[in-house]
């Protein structure tokens, strides 16, 4: 097979098809894993895969509304949340009810914000449109329980973050609007650092209760929460390796997934927060 | 200035590559394919090929450094790739400095304080490694050297000087991603940016609560809950006294 006229037969009729092979790096996977025995007749096979991904369909962009409307709701959900629970007595320290207000606060402003960006597009929700007993499995621990007030929080800010990113990508039209949600994300990646730490400072064996996220680790929620941490334990991004030695300094697994926070999907993020949605 | 995909003449939305158009032979090592092909009966050679391609991959060139002492982070993509990889080599010189140091224990009696930094580090070293690894493979003719960086002005036997220039590593990092994001056309570069600076955010809280519990947000405008952005003038302004090099950014993308 000649890949070389084949390019520049593609070439005549595309001058970008290097643009959109680039363009799509995962594409690179097909060929990435070939060693050295790779039948010819799977040159052909892998080539045309690959200017299939190229030149395929890709799934549709959300639009900037879409995205707006899906943070608006998530924003809801956690403002709601901090309302109730900063407005509680259980807090064993004062320190621990301040941080609460502080992010009720920065809660409550997302929602303003996101109203105000959003306009006659914005949904109506209350109180009511959110259950915190999660559809009963958490009974009415949620506002009674400190250690369970906290789960749920980490719970939402950990998911938080990783919607926010999941969403990023389709804001890149709109400098503005990408701006104000990168700037939102990454407050919400400060809340979680910070819940985790008062979860840290709760616990009796608080080794693997860090700010960043170790590989899918669940950080001491319960097991039912595995999907807010699931993917978060890759160690390679866009085909690079993270681990390694480098300066004689060794990158563990533990250390490369934590240096790197995983987004989510739309779907990923609905599934995760439904439980906690009024039916 | 919209960055809204290009339209190309069949009508599909395209993203700009970083590099185009991208060189064949880099192409073919990128795809892994380059010692494969090798084995492989690949018949002739492009009539306007130089004749060398054999799955034999030239030498990346040598950096372009404009002057001794003046490193240019180039235009596009790239350069928005290589003023994040500055960022990142400065912090992961900081942390490695710290850890390295021979004041640790004694600045840091607490081991979890310890692990926490050392735990830094790491990220950092990951971060300025991808960057490394990411630039060479899209455009290995732009990837900036390495800097060196001046940390002649931090005790770093002191707590309190350590923790100060962190927090202001950090703030300064998370500013400059949430910043950046804009000036980034491939959606692929801005979700890895966004992967990186939720981590520097972490780091961020983390480091402003060993200074003082409950100052893990107190940045941009905690008024309204966001954090804070920079244009990349403001954040090689705060930061060009800890590097020798002059960074020239001119080039980059303002939007």
């Amino acid at each position: 097979m000649n890949i070389h006229n084949l390019l520049t037969q593609i070439e005549k009729v595309d001058p970008e098809i290097y643009e959109r092979l680039d363009s799509r790096r995962s594409i690179f996977k097909h060929f990435a894993g070939f060693g050295k025995k790779l039948a010819a007749t799977a040159v052909p096979l892998a080539f045309g895969a690959m200017l299939n991904k190229a030149y395929g369909q890709t799934a549709p962009p959300r639009s900037v509304v879409d995205v707006l409307k899906f943070a608006f709701l998530l924003e809801n959900l956690e403002a709601e949340f901090y309302k109730q629970a900063a407005a509680t007595d259980i807090f064993p320290t004062s320190a621990g009810k301040g941080a609460f207000e502080t992010i009720r606060n920065h809660e409550v402003a997302h929602v303003a914000f996101l109203k105000g960006a959003l306009a006659a597009d914005a949904p109506t929700y209350t109180a009511a449109s959110f259950d915190f007993t999660a559809g009963g499995v958490l009974g009415d621990m949620t506002f009674k329980d400190y250690p369970t007030m906290l789960a749920v929080a980490q719970a939402f800010e950990d998911t938080g973050v990783r919607a926010y990113k999941g969403q990023a990508a389709f804001l890149i039209s709109n400098n503005d609007v990408l701006q104000a949600a990168l700037q939102i994300h990454s407050i919400e990646a400060r809340h979680a650092a910070h819940i985790r730490r008062m979860r840290r400072d709760m616990m009796t064996n608080p080794a693997m209760q860090k700010p960043w996220i170790t590989g899918k680790d669940l950080g001491g929620l319960p097991g039912f929460t595995q999907a807010i941490y699931d993917g978060e334990e890759v160690t390679t991004q866009a085909t690079v390796k993270i681990t390694g030695t480098f300066g004689g300094i060794t990158i563990s697994d533990a250390a490369a997934s934590e240096a790197f926070d995983e987004p989510l999907t739309t779907e990923q993020v609905t599934a995760i927060v439904t439980p906690f949605l009024k039916k | 200035m919209s960055k809204l995909t290009k339209p190309n003449e069949s009508g599909n939305g395209l993203i700009e590559s970083v590099n185009k158009p991208i060189n064949r032979k880099n192409f073919f090592k990128y795809a892994g394919a380059g010692a494969a092909l090798t084995t492989l009966l690949i018949s002739g050679c492009n009539d306007d090929d130089d004749g060398k391609f054999n799955g034999v991959v030239d030498p990346p060139p040598t950096p372009p450094v404009t002057g001794p002492t003046t490193v240019n982070l180039g235009s596009d993509d790239v350069g928005v790739l290589n003023y994040a990889y500055a960022l990142e080599q400065l912090e992961a010189a900081f942390y490695t400095q710290l850890v390295a140091s021979a004041t640790f224990n004694t600045a840091f009696p607490d081991a979890k304080e310890r692990q926490t930094l050392t735990d830094i580090r790491d990220h950092e070293i990951a971060h300025r490694e991808f960057f490394k690894a990411a630039i060479t493979a899209a455009a290995p003719a732009a990837i900036i050297p390495g800097l060196t960086p001046d940390f002649s002005k931090i005790n770093f036997g002191d707590r309190t000087a350590v923790l100060t220039a962190a927090k202001t590593f950090e703030d300064l990092g998370v500013a400059a991603y949430n910043g950046a994001g804009k000036l980034l056309k491939s959606p692929d570069f801005l979700t890895i940016a966004g992967k990186i600076v939720s981590v520097e955010a972490r780091h961020a809280a983390e480091i402003a609560d060993l200074i003082s519990n409950g100052t893990f947000a107190n940045t941009g405008n905690n008024a309204n809950g966001f954090d804070g952005a920079m244009t990349p003038t403001e954040v090689l302004t705060a930061a060009k006294s800890f590097v020798k090099e002059t960074i020239d950014f001119s080039k980059l993308p303002t939007s």
